[in-house]
This record gives C-alpha cells, structure tokens and sequence, in this order.
C-alpha cells in the first residue's frame, strides 16, 4: 500500500498543505490458472494494477471511496510524485478538508487494465512471448476494467465502498461498479458522463484512431523497439482537445491572438489555439501509448450500460444512491445524457440528485469546476456516509 | 417572503411516513420540514442552480430541472403528495403541470398569490398600475409570475376539470382570512385530487 509522507520544508508548502509525497502501489493478480475472465470470455492473467490510496481505512472498513479516472488519466489522483512539480489529477478534490476528505475517508484510485501508466495494457510485456502485447493484448470493455479494480479492493479488504465516483470514462466505470456489484457501492457519482456512447462520440474517437493507425511508424501496432507514433498519438489527442472545451472557453483563452514572438513554418502554429492543441498533443505523446489510446477509446464506444437487458431491470438492481452532475457548455457529453441516468433512476425508485453547473469549460468542466463540485460532493457524502454508521450501528 | 404559516398548514395535510414530490422547492426550507416533522420520503425539483446547492447542503435529494419539462419519469400515483407552492402561476404551461401533478400524485398541494386581493384590486383600479403587494412583490418588469389568478379563478378551474377539493386555506397578513377569501386572502392554499 502506498504511504503518505508529509514534509515540512517552506518550499514545499504547497505539496505539505495537502495529500503530500504518494508512491503508487502495485497489485498482481489473475495468475494462470485463475485468469481474469474477460467480458470476451476470454481468460486473461497475469494482471497488475497501479494504485494510489490517501487517508485511513476505519476499522469498520466503511469509509472507502473509489475514485474512476478517464481516458488519459492514471491512478495518481492526489499528492506529489516525489520530484514532481505537478501533484495528481484531482489534487483539487482529494486531501485533508477538500470534497474527498482524507480525514474522514479512505481514497483509492487505480489505472485500468488496458493502460499504459502502471497496470497491464498493449504496452506491457506478454509473459509468453517476452515481448509487448501490441494488438495481441486482448480487447477490453468498461466491465472489465471494473471486474479488475473489484480484484484490488477485495485485496485491501472492503467488502462495501461509501462511494465510487468519477467524470467522463470514469463516470461509466462508476455507473458499472453499481450495476455489476449493487451490494458493494452505497453511493455513485457519475460526473459528465453517459449511459451508452453516443455516434458523435464514437465518431471522435474514430478519427483519433484513424489519426494513430495512419501513422506509418505505428506499423500494425509493433513499436514498441522502434520510434513510436508520435505524429498520429498527437494529432488524436488534438482532436480530443477540441471536444473536450467549449465555443466559449476557446474564445476566452484564446480568441484569435497569434502565437507571437517566434517565426512560424508556412502553415505552423500562428494562432494561439494551434500552439495550445501543439504543445498538449506534444506532451501528450511522452505518457500516453498509442495503442493504449486504441484500446481504451474502442472501449469508451463499446459501452453500453443495458447491455442485451433493459436499463430498467439493470437499475431496479441497483440500492446506491445517486449525485449527477452534468455541465451546461459539455457538447461531448451534454447535460441530456446525464438526465438519461436521472431519469432511469427515478423510474427504478432510486434516491437521485441532479446538478447542472452552469460551466462554460466544456467537458473539461469536471477537471476545473472544483468549488460547486466540492459543494455538492461534500454534503452528498456526509449524508450517506452519516447514513451509513447509522444503519451499521442498528444492524449490530 | 413566505410567512411560516403556510407552511404549517401544509404540515397539517401531510400524514406521517408519506412521499412527497416538491415543484419548485426553492431552498427547501418547506421540504426539510417535511422530512422533520412528518419523517416522509421527499424529492424536490428545482429550476435555480444556487437554491439546489442549498438543498444539498440541507441534505435533501433533488433535481435541478425545469418542470414545464414534464414528469414523464415518474409513474402514476408515484407519491402521496406533489406540492406546487408559489410556483404554479410561474411556470410556462400551468394546466400541463397541474395535470401532470395530479396524475403523479394521490393528492396535490397548491399555494398561489390571490390576484383578487382587495389591495391588488385597488391598486389597479385607482392607480392604474401593475399591482406590488406583500405576495405579489414584484414589478413588472421583473417578476417571475407569468400567470395571475384568483382564488375564485382556480376553484372555477377545479369545477370546470372535475378537480376534487379536499381542503383549503385561505391566507393574509392577520392569518386565515375567514369570510370573503377571494377579497380578504391574500394566499390560496388548496388541496386537491382527481
């Protein structure tokens, strides 16, 4: 398990003001002849998972929240990487006093399977071949991410989390613990996400996998000794830049200044919204896989919660109860698609509240909009957390 | 705004251990009385993204939705009672919501600002102005009242649909206004059935 080590030097005030220095911690699992059975059906093993956890497990193991990432993130949600400038993704969220209290609650993340940042994904060895699994890695779906992530909290001992939550890719693993483990979630948190992936989506993710496929060095996905695709990973990452703001959040950040100050090619970056897609398509392509990228976004367009049954048997199974947030200016996943879960949750009779934050960042809303969404999470997991030591303390 | 009274007299027509949907629930002041007093199962809708944060912070689940949008989720009879406090005379199509509230709930409760009042009378006939009184605070250019009806004006509606009335109260700065409500009160409280 990973271990929380504050440090007190003033330069590191910041990093000491919350989480602190994190290591990731790994956990091997689903060894032959006890494979994970993937949604496939096809056995897969050995499995590790990258994960971080940040406060104290109480002793009646009840205050455990898990926390989902999306696409690009991994399971350094909080705190510093010892060196780091830059803490984890949901530092914002996740510490002493802030949504996810680490005084009060226990917090994991973990990568999923299929990534590239710690877990068993494309880019891992392949025990059999001792080389990289490239595309002979197994296809993998939301379920299977979250019948892993069960393996690593059966491992650390929780037989119920308080509450898995999380935006985008994560908000459909969220959506996906409560409907494959209903007895093991109290409460779920999906944030700017969807029931099912719409057309529109699966089309933007097919042009950034067209984009990496395009690439001649991705070379049917066998790389992994050479110069990896770099061009096509970035131009995919692009395009999910684009989607994931907003009309209005671009002309705020960037209107149509130009990128001044340097000379550019013909045709190079001129306007600061180009430098902006350049600089984190470049960047993107020194933690991200490529064929990560495949595997995960093919995913995201797999995933469709009702899955051969009616979403009305799916969520009359569910006993959590539900914190919906949505974001007015999310054109990728727009505010409709998370009325779609409100919906299905009152005609299944489960307790559901709903916000739509009146953003204007887009999809991104849910990495930036920090003060109403510690607002709402805050009071929603006090209730059920509070709930909770109530009904524990009349089962005893 | 709301004297406390209304409140109470919407406590008395609520039977304990009930659910309860509340349209436009504003802060959910009303609502979390409700589930003190009558330890009911309550939801609310709420239009005001700020009035939600405070109905979360109260503890309370609810939506932040638009009620001219429908009730479609819900089955029928899904509650004892659906509330619609001083928020009916706000919304775009009020004869859709109130159909929709009495085919959602057993039992409806309304409360409107009487536009029949004596003082909105005489304001309009003397000074010919849009009337601005203690429940009708606004002026006309900024009042989220879309719609103005009196009491005589709704139960004719509740005669003309075939609209139970269970109960009423009739409400003004004294407390109940016993004789000639639609004159003297200035808020309706109603509940009503199919």
């Amino acid at each position: 398990m990973s271990k929380t080590i504050a440090i007190e030097s003033p330069e590191n005030k910041k990093q000491s003001e919350g989480i602190g220095i994190i290591e990731t911690g790994y956990y091997t699992f689903s060894n032959p002849p006890d494979e994970l059975i993937l949604e496939s059906g096809k056995p897969f093993g050995p499995v590790t998972l990258a994960y971080e956890t940040y406060g104290k497990l109480n002793n009646q193991k009840t205050n455990a929240i898990l926390v989902l990432h999306a696409l690009s993130g991994d399971a350094h949600a909080a705190g510093y990487h010892q060196g780091d400038i830059k803490p984890g993704w949901w530092d914002e969220m996740i510490g002493p006093g802030k949504a996810f209290d680490t005084d009060t609650y226990f917090v994991i993340c973990s990568n999923v399977i299929g990534g590239c940042r710690g877990s068993t994904g494309p880019s891992s060895i392949n025990p059999d071949t001792n080389k990289p699994y490239g595309l002979g890695f197994p296809t993998i779906t939301i379920k299977d991410m979250v019948n892993a992530q069960r393996r690593l909290i059966d491992h650390l001992g929780i037989p119920k989390l308080l509450c898995v939550v999380g935006g985008s890719m994560g908000g459909m693993q969220a959506l996906q613990w409560a409907a494959s483990y209903p007895d093991r979630v109290r409460s779920v948190i999906p944030i700017a996400t969807t029931l099912k992936h719409s057309p529109q989506q699966i089309a933007f993710n097919e042009v950034g996998r067209q984009a990496i496929m395009a690439d001649p060095d991705w070379n049917g996905g066998n790389y992994y000794a050479k110069v990896p695709p770099v061009k096509g990973l970035a131009v995919a990452r692009m395009i999910g830049h684009i989607t994931y703001m907003s009309d209005i959040s671009m002309n705020n950040k960037f209107g149509r200044r130009f990128n001044n100050g340097k000379k550019h090619p013909r045709f190079g970056a001129e306007f600061e919204v180009e430098g902006y897609l350049h600089y984190h398509g470049d960047n993107f392509v020194k933690r991200f896989d490529a064929n990560s990228y495949l595997y995960i976004t093919r995913a995201l367009d797999y995933f469709d919660l009702s899955n051969g049954r009616t979403l009305f048997e799916v969520f009359k199974g569910i006993k959590a109860q539900f914190l919906i947030i949505a974001f007015k200016s999310d054109w990728l996943y727009p505010a409709y698609q998370s009325k779609d879960i409100l919906k299905i949750c009152k005609l299944a009779g489960i307790e559901a509240t709903y916000c739509e934050i009146n953003s204007t960042y887009g999809h991104d809303a849910f990495l930036l909009e920090i003060e109403e969404e510690t607002y709402l999470i805050r009071h929603f997991l006090k209730r059920v957390y509070n709930g909770y030591v109530m009904v524990e303390a009349h089962g005893i | 705004m709301i004297p406390l009274i209304e409140y109470r007299i919407i406590l008395n027509w609520i039977l304990d251990k009930s659910s309860v949907l509340d349209l436009g629930c504003h802060e959910g002041e009303l609502l979390s009385l409700i589930v003190k007093e009558k330890n009911a199962r309550v939801h609310g809708i709420e239009i005001n993204e700020q009035a939600i944060y405070k109905c979360v912070e109260l503890g309370l689940s609810v939506s932040h939705q638009d009620i001219d949008n429908g009730l479609s989720e819900y089955g029928d009879e899904s509650f004892d009672y659906v509330i619609l406090n001083q928020s009916l005379q706000q919304v775009k199509k009020p004869d859709v919501v109130l159909k929709e509230s009495l085919r959602v709930g057993k039992k409806v409760i309304i409360g409107f600002p009487n536009f029949a009042h004596y003082k909105v009378r005489c304001q309009i006939f003397f000074r010919g102005k849009t009337p601005v009184t203690p429940s009708l605070p606004y002026e006309w250019y900024e009042t989220p009242n879309l719609h103005f009806l009196s009491i005589s004006d709704f139960i004719g509606y509740c005669q003309r649909q075939n609209i139970r009335i269970i109960r009423t109260a009739f409400i003004n700065n004294n407390g109940k206004a016993g004789i000639l409500p639609n004159l003297l009160a200035q808020t309706g409280l109603f509940l009503i059935s199919k």
